[in-house]
């Protein structure tokens, strides 16, 4: 009896006032349920699609999330980053759907770029589309935030695709209050970003509050690393053109973003856990973009990328 | 994680670009590769200085055209508090960008260039602020280096101001005066030696001040529910949680509440976030609520305090703006989205446009064209349940889809 009197006691204290922010994507993402037929969370096992699971999870409690994970692999992921993927899915026990884009290079749909700047990155976009096609989604939400890159500072939250992906930059659907329109014509898809609003500082405060695990190449390791443009690459041969020239040397690095080895740098660090991360990021002078190569291919990169289908 | 949402509104003449690109470089937001991208591209450009603007115009046609067409989210913060700001295009033709940026704003910045006073296109600005019920205006008045910071010029265009504002409707809105030079950073992030007849703050630090969730409305609660969680497993077999984000006040456990449109009264059971039990939500919180009594809710219906119900109504009267190539006329049929209800809609009547320089209305109009502000009036094919947009902002507006298209083609504020 005193036990439920003291609970209800505590309990009668106990005032929430979710952060906006937060507040705002569990919005996003009931919507999304609501509004659309077959959603998919696009899973990356970064630390933005890692967020997204979170507030996924936030968002339907004591339901299960109620949507599949589907990951788009390059081949060329931090084995890192897979070994989490799995376990995290399991936990959760959510439906994952992986597609390979070795798939396509295998059966020369898609061309492997050569030389020293080959990424797989772009090859994504191709294997993304045939598998919207093959499940029939119709709404794909992604982990895309507008402080990242100023193509995505003008993206929509519900972002409307044709067939082909592609993103009309110019003729986007006016997106006022919190009301979002996701009526759409058959064959059309909507990317879905529930974190649009989320600056880098905030994804990793709120992965800091919640505790979330994150893969550990976020976190300062030792890696074999070549320097090239400045900038700090990850030494795998197998994934990695390199020079003769470029040496090789073992470095106290972390990645501030993961994709795929081939187009992601890393940086100096000795973050070795969530907190000294969180200052890092605070007292950075560089963007968390300035360290993808494969947005130093030009000034429109993004813009492109996205015009063709990418996220 | 306090953000505040600003909109900002000005043309390219006024200096918007060099005042976002001014905070941005003296709260030391812009990282050294995107400065090392903006010194080379102005550079590139021929420029003898450094053209902010490229910080923040972000499609290839924008920088071809060196003209802001979309709105672009920019975010900066300062060791108190986060900003977001939606820098919006000003000319006439973007109007609907405008009121775009501003629907999700808790402040506004209406930049005035201190050469050429009160333009046309500041009262266009003052009109959308006034329309959207935006609370804290700030009146920035740059360029003053060109006029010799002259008090006189300034007080001339707070005069303006003020007299516009009387004419308004709408009482409630704090104007915040600040003269400043964007270009050289008077009062903008730094208090300025040239203005000692100026007593107020510098313009961050009266954004700072500003306190973002006193900001969020204040009004009779609405709950619209979202979907419904059952879970269905052992550990929840009977758990039947409405989910959806309070707007307007605070909901308890106990509370008596009307269940909409059915009219059915229950009370607050339990109030979950995750997998916690709380007494008592606050104000803009997305939550999952259950009810004491096994009454039946789904999507689209509400939650409210008993005794502060809503309209139930088949008919609206509201001010709209279009956003669509395709005009408006009476007689037309939408679908029309009110908060996360869908109905369809027939235009009833096309009473009037309003001329956005508060020169008053142009009556029974054949057509509302794209970037127009209109009178109208609404028949629905279900009730929905609304509030006048006075009341409650996020209960008072909808919006109208071409069912051809799909395309959001208006925004309505239900009067």
């Amino acid at each position: 009896m005193w036990f439920t009197y003291l609970k209800d006691m505590i309990m009668n204290q106990r005032t929430i006032q979710v952060d906006a922010l937060e507040s705002e994507a569990i919005y996003i993402f009931r919507e999304v349920v609501a509004q659309f037929e077959k959603p998919v969370l696009l899973f990356s096992g970064g630390k933005d699609s890692i967020t997204l699971v979170r507030l996924a999870q936030k968002a339907f409690f004591p339901a299960k999330i109620p949507f599949p994970l589907m990951h788009i692999d390059t081949g060329h992921n931090f084995p890192e980053t897979i070994a989490f993927r799995d376990r995290l899915v399991k936990e959760l026990g959510v439906d994952l759907i992986v597609r390979d884009v070795q798939d396509n290079i295998d059966s020369g749909r898609v061309k492997e770029e050569t030389g020293r700047y080959a990424s797989r990155n772009m090859l994504q976009t191709e294997t993304l589309l045939d598998a919207i096609e093959e499940f029939g989604f119709d709404a794909c939400i992604g982990g895309a935030r507008r402080d990242e890159e100023k193509a995505r500072a003008k993206e929509r939250i519900f972002s409307v695709r044709d067939d082909f992906g592609q993103w009309d930059e110019k003729n986007q659907r006016p997106e006022v209050f919190d009301m979002l329109n996701g009526k759409i014509a058959l064959g059309q898809n909507v990317r879905v970003f529930p974190i649009s609003n989320w600056t880098e500082l905030d994804v990793w405060s709120y992965i800091k509050a919640e505790d979330i695990e994150i893969p550990s190449i976020y976190f300062a390791h030792k890696r074999k690393t070549f320097v090239r443009d400045r900038m700090i690459w990850s030494a795998d041969d197998a994934v990695v053109f390199r020079d003769e020239e470029e040496e090789v040397v073992e470095r106290m690095v972390r990645f501030r973003t993961v994709g795929d080895m081939s187009c992601t740098a890393a940086v100096l660090s000795d973050a070795v856990d969530i907190a000294k991360v969180v200052e890092e990021i605070r007292d950075s002078s560089i963007s968390e973009r300035g360290a993808r190569i494969d947005d130093k291919r030009s000034e429109a990169a993004m813009e492109k990328r996205k015009q063709q289908g990418y996220f | 994680m306090n953000v505040l949402k600003i909109a900002t509104a000005g043309s390219v003449d006024d200096g918007k670009s060099t005042l976002i690109g001014r905070i941005l470089y003296d709260t030391k937001s812009l990282t050294d590769d995107k400065l090392e991208a903006i010194e080379e591209k102005s550079k590139q450009r021929g420029f003898d200085y450094l053209d902010f603007s490229l910080a923040t115009d972000g499609l290839v046609a924008e920088r071809e055209q060196g003209i802001t067409i979309d709105v672009a989210h920019i975010y900066f913060s300062t060791r108190k508090k986060s900003f977001i700001i939606a820098d919006t295009p000003g000319h006439i033709e973007y109007t609907r960008n405008m009121v775009t940026g501003a629907s999700t704003a808790q402040a506004s910045i209406v930049l005035i260039d201190a050469r050429n006073g009160v333009v046309e296109q500041t009262y266009r600005h003052f009109f959308i602020n006034n329309l959207l019920r935006i609370k804290d205006v700030v009146i920035a008045i740059n360029k003053m280096d060109l006029v010799d910071f002259s008090e006189e010029k300034y007080n001339s265009i707070k005069g303006e101001i003020e007299y516009l504002a009387s004419k308004s409707e709408y009482k409630n809105q704090n104007l915040t005066f600040i003269p400043m030079s964007a270009l050289q950073g008077d009062n903008v992030v730094t208090k300025s030696e040239n203005t000692p007849w100026y007593k107020g703050e510098t313009l961050l630090h009266h954004l700072e001040k500003l306190d973002a969730a006193a900001i969020n409305e204040v009004s009779q609660v609405r709950f619209p529910v979202q979907t419904v969680i059952r879970p269905k497993t052992d550990e929840y077999h009977d758990f039947r949680g409405y989910a959806g984000k309070i707007y307007g006040g605070d909901f308890e456990v106990g509370d008596a509440v009307t269940v909409l449109p059915s009219l059915t009264k229950s009370t607050i059971k339990s109030i979950h976030f995750f997998d916690k039990e709380f007494a008592k939500a606050k104000n803009g919180s997305s939550v999952t609520i259950i009810l004491e009594d096994n009454v039946n809710v789904s999507r689209g219906d509400m939650l409210v305090k008993v005794s502060e119900e809503p309209k139930i109504t088949k008919e609206l009267n509201a001010t709209i703006c279009w956003m669509d190539k395709e005009p408006l006329k009476a007689s037309q049929k939408y679908y029309i989205k009110h908060g996360v209800n869908d109905a369809q809609a027939k235009i009833t009547q096309l009473s009037s446009i309003i001329k956005t320089d508060f020169s008053g209305k142009i009556n029974n109009p054949s057509e509302l064209e794209l970037n127009q502000i209109g009178d109208i009036q609404l028949k629905l094919s279900k009730p929905l349940l609304v509030d006048a947009y006075n009341e409650n902002k996020s209960n008072g507006s909808f919006i109208l889809i071409n069912p051809k298209t799909n395309n959001t083609v208006g925004v309505g504020f239900i009067r």
